[in-house]
């Protein structure tokens, strides 16, 4: 080939991928615009928040409201949502707090953590070393522990981690959970690989629960704010979620399903420490799990059909119950009485 | 001990320089061709790592665990993968074809992760794409050396890792900004890298010669010359200073404990690494031309030292600024001039197989490094780890010092 020829089949190579890639990314936008200016599919109403007990997640019908932050009443879960300003990939809330964990788009992609007041007016604002990934208040709302993906990636080598961090409502940090000490049964321990994610808060504004991984194995651990440590109490718990009467904690059980990783809901009795595993659930649920009252679990599962869409499903703790769509269009679920 | 690193063995004279070697000054077009076919590729695939754990975990659903074995395929894979490309490049006597191979399984990944919907499918690609990361880099180091004038290869070497770098810091720009117009648009991202990416192979296939990088064999070469004293030397070195190189993800995390802002700018802050590496690229390889390569290669192991001990220090911006430009310095001085000296160091019959063994070696080493630093990290402190790292290191390079003086 002479260097015309090849200057002319590269040119030819440039139009082509160019043409090829400009149209896939016109259509993608155009049909990316559109959702967006869509109204919601589901009932809304614009009445004033609503204060009473309450239901808070995040919007993820594909319209105008994708991943804003929304209300329902507990007494009408299916009933008309009322949308707040705030948009979150994450968000939990309590009577008195809330806290959303958000990726902030831009040419440069940073991820933010933000506690909000009772009317969603921002007191506090910090960045996330990652992808977001849990976030949770303690009951009083004075209290906010956060998980996200450490994906800062390297010039030549990489590490993966969860990041998992407490701070005050408003305030200061209380630090990483990595650099918690580590009670491993029982014996003083210092893993290298461990990864902490999924706090979840007892009433007392000190005790708390998480998970630690170490080694490939997964341990339920009982934190303590004052003495900074945590001590693990049992294995194979993920993201635990403590009831409303402190009793007990709802997470998601790595079981054996053949091929690539598999959740299914859980529930420990933390006096008696004998579990039930709700196979009743025979889908793959990835979720920190909330309790909507002292029996029944609700957690979000993606659309096989619909990428980005998620419904919220409630769930019996009985073992055998089956469940339930509980709001459609909707992820991460916080309950607020 | 004494350790000669010299810069080229009497053995196995070979080819006397070819005909498209540039001329004295100018950096050869066919370095900047590679340059540019890098860029290319770098654009594509950078583009897919920065969004990748966003599309792994908002997309496919995939959670922590998943996504750490998916990323520790991703760095594993390559290391091994490198000498068997050099040994076929020499044995054959075209790297080009080599490196043609490795580019182009790289592509073949990126059309196969436009499907790849589940954990198995998706590592799998990303396995490939790494092979073919393997395969190609030490062809195409060797297909610059023989390019270039040898007293000028260590700025070839920084004309062509400048060129990589721009590719680089484009890719994470530009899937970014796709994903700001189009906030589920993780397939058009996708589309437009395996559109980078063929461009990266039509211009390698079409304007990179396909004698390019080879060598005329004048005389028996044995396969062992390729460790010979020197070498071994080399390698042994590299290894060294490699072992005490702990990976940018520990500086990163350092600045973290240290610095508020950085928790902010955590997931950029290897842009910052990036610029700085770009910036002084070829600044780097003209010293190395000038001073020595070798010395160069050594004494670039300072910064790193101060990019340890400055991430430590930082309590605020400038102070993170620095350890970023520090670390970036480091790769300046080090990354392409090791490609360098290792190519001058082993007879040119073997000069792929060189450059391949002595980046698998420094590869393999730091993610030794990296395993014993976490050890290290949580027994005594990410502070106190890293100013132990850096002290040892400062040590070891001066010992290096005062052992190569004199040498090139």
């Amino acid at each position: 080939m002479t260097t015309r020829q090849r200057l002319l089949v590269l040119l030819v190579a440039v139009l082509v991928v160019a043409t090829g890639s400009t149209a896939y990314a016109l259509a993608e936008l155009h049909r990316s615009r559109a959702v967006s200016t869509r109204p919601p599919t589901v009932p809304t109403t614009t009445r004033d928040a609503l204060t009473g007990p309450r239901l808070v997640f995040r919007h993820t019908g594909l319209d105008e409201e994708y991943g804003v932050v929304a209300e329902v009443p507990l007494d009408d879960p299916g009933g008309a949502r009322t949308f707040t300003d705030v948009s979150c990939d994450r968000v939990y809330a309590t009577a008195t707090a809330a806290s959303c964990l958000r990726t902030k788009r831009g040419v440069v992609t940073t991820f933010q953590e933000v506690d909000l007041d009772a009317d969603w007016q921002q007191v506090r604002e910090a960045g996330l070393p990652g992808i977001p990934s849990r976030t949770r208040l303690s009951p009083d709302g004075t209290l906010a522990g956060s998980t996200s993906f450490v994906t800062g990636h390297s010039y030549m080598t990489t590490g993966f981690s969860t990041a998992t961090e407490i701070h005050r409502v408003g305030g200061k940090s209380l630090g990483n959970l990595e650099t918690f000490t580590l009670y491993l049964d029982g014996k003083r321990s210092e893993p290298t690989d461990r990864n902490i994610w999924g706090v979840t808060f007892a009433a007392d504004d000190n005790t708390f629960y998480a998970t630690v991984a170490t080694h490939g194995v997964t341990y339920l651990a009982r934190g303590d704010l004052t003495k900074r440590t945590l001590t693990t109490v049992a294995d194979k718990v993920e993201c635990p979620s403590l009831s409303p009467d402190g009793t007990r904690i709802a997470f998601k059980q790595k079981v054996d399903h053949g091929s690539g990783t598999w959740w299914t809901p859980a529930v420990l009795d933390l006096s008696t420490m004998k579990r039930t595993v709700l196979a009743g659930e025979a889908r793959n649920v990835d979720d920190q799990i909330a309790w909507l009252d002292g029996d029944t679990l609700l957690y979000g599962l993606a659309r096989a059909d619909q990428a980005g869409v998620t419904d919220i499903w409630s769930l019996d703790v009985a073992a055998g119950a089956k469940p339930q769509v509980y709001v459609e269009q909707a992820w991460s679920p916080a309950v607020v009485r | 001990m004494y350790l000669s690193l010299s810069d080229r063995p009497s053995a196995a004279r070979t080819a006397p320089t070819t005909p498209r070697r540039a001329p004295r000054g100018r950096v050869a077009r066919l370095v900047v061709t590679l340059g540019v076919v890098s860029l290319l590729t770098d654009i594509s695939s950078e583009s897919v790592s920065a969004i990748l754990p966003l599309y792994l975990t908002s997309v496919i659903g995939l959670s922590t665990v998943a996504y750490g074995f998916v990323d520790g395929l991703y760095q594993g894979v390559s290391a091994l993968v490198r000498i068997a490309g050099g040994w076929v490049a020499d044995k054959s006597g075209r790297p080009q074809r080599v490196a043609l191979a490795g580019y182009g399984l790289s592509m073949v990944a990126r059309v196969f992760l436009l499907f790849a919907g589940g954990v198995a499918t998706i590592s799998t690609v990303i396995s490939a794409d790494r092979i073919g990361k393997g395969l190609r880099t030490a062809p195409r180091d060797s297909m610059i050396t023989a390019a270039s004038d040898p007293a000028h290869l260590g700025r070839s070497f920084g004309v062509h890792r400048a060129l990589d770098t721009v590719g680089a810091a484009i890719g994470p720009l530009l899937a970014f900004l796709i994903l700001w117009a189009i906030p589920d648009g993780y397939h058009t991202v996708l589309v437009v890298s395996l559109g980078f990416a063929v461009l990266g192979v039509v211009v390698l296939a079409l304007f990179v010669p396909r004698d390019a990088g080879g060598v005329q064999r004048h005389e028996q070469v044995h396969w062992r010359q390729a460790l010979s004293g020197p070498m071994v030397r080399l390698l042994v070195v590299a290894g060294f200073l490699a072992l005490l190189t702990v990976g940018d993800g520990f500086v990163y995390l350092a600045l973290l404990d240290s610095t508020d802002a950085a928790a902010r700018w955590f997931p950029v802050l290897y842009v910052g690494t990036n610029i700085a590496y770009l910036a002084l690229a070829v600044p780097m390889g003209r010293l190395a031309d000038r001073v020595g390569r070798t010395r160069v290669l050594v004494l670039g192991h300072l910064p790193l030292a101060g990019a340890y001990v400055a991430a430590c220090l930082a309590t605020g911006v400038p102070g993170a600024l620095a350890a970023l430009a520090l670390l970036g310095t480091f790769y300046a001085c080090t990354d392409g001039v090791l490609a360098a000296v290792a190519a001058r160091t082993v007879p040119d019959e073997l000069r792929t197989s060189g450059i391949a063994c002595a980046q698998t070696v420094v590869a393999l080493a730091r993610m030794g490094a990296s395993v014993g630093f976490g050890v290290l990290w949580f027994a005594i402190g990410p502070q106190q780890a890293l100013v132990l790292v850096a002290g040892t290191l400062a040590v070891a390079v001066a010992g290096g010092a005062v052992v190569l003086r004199g040498r090139p």
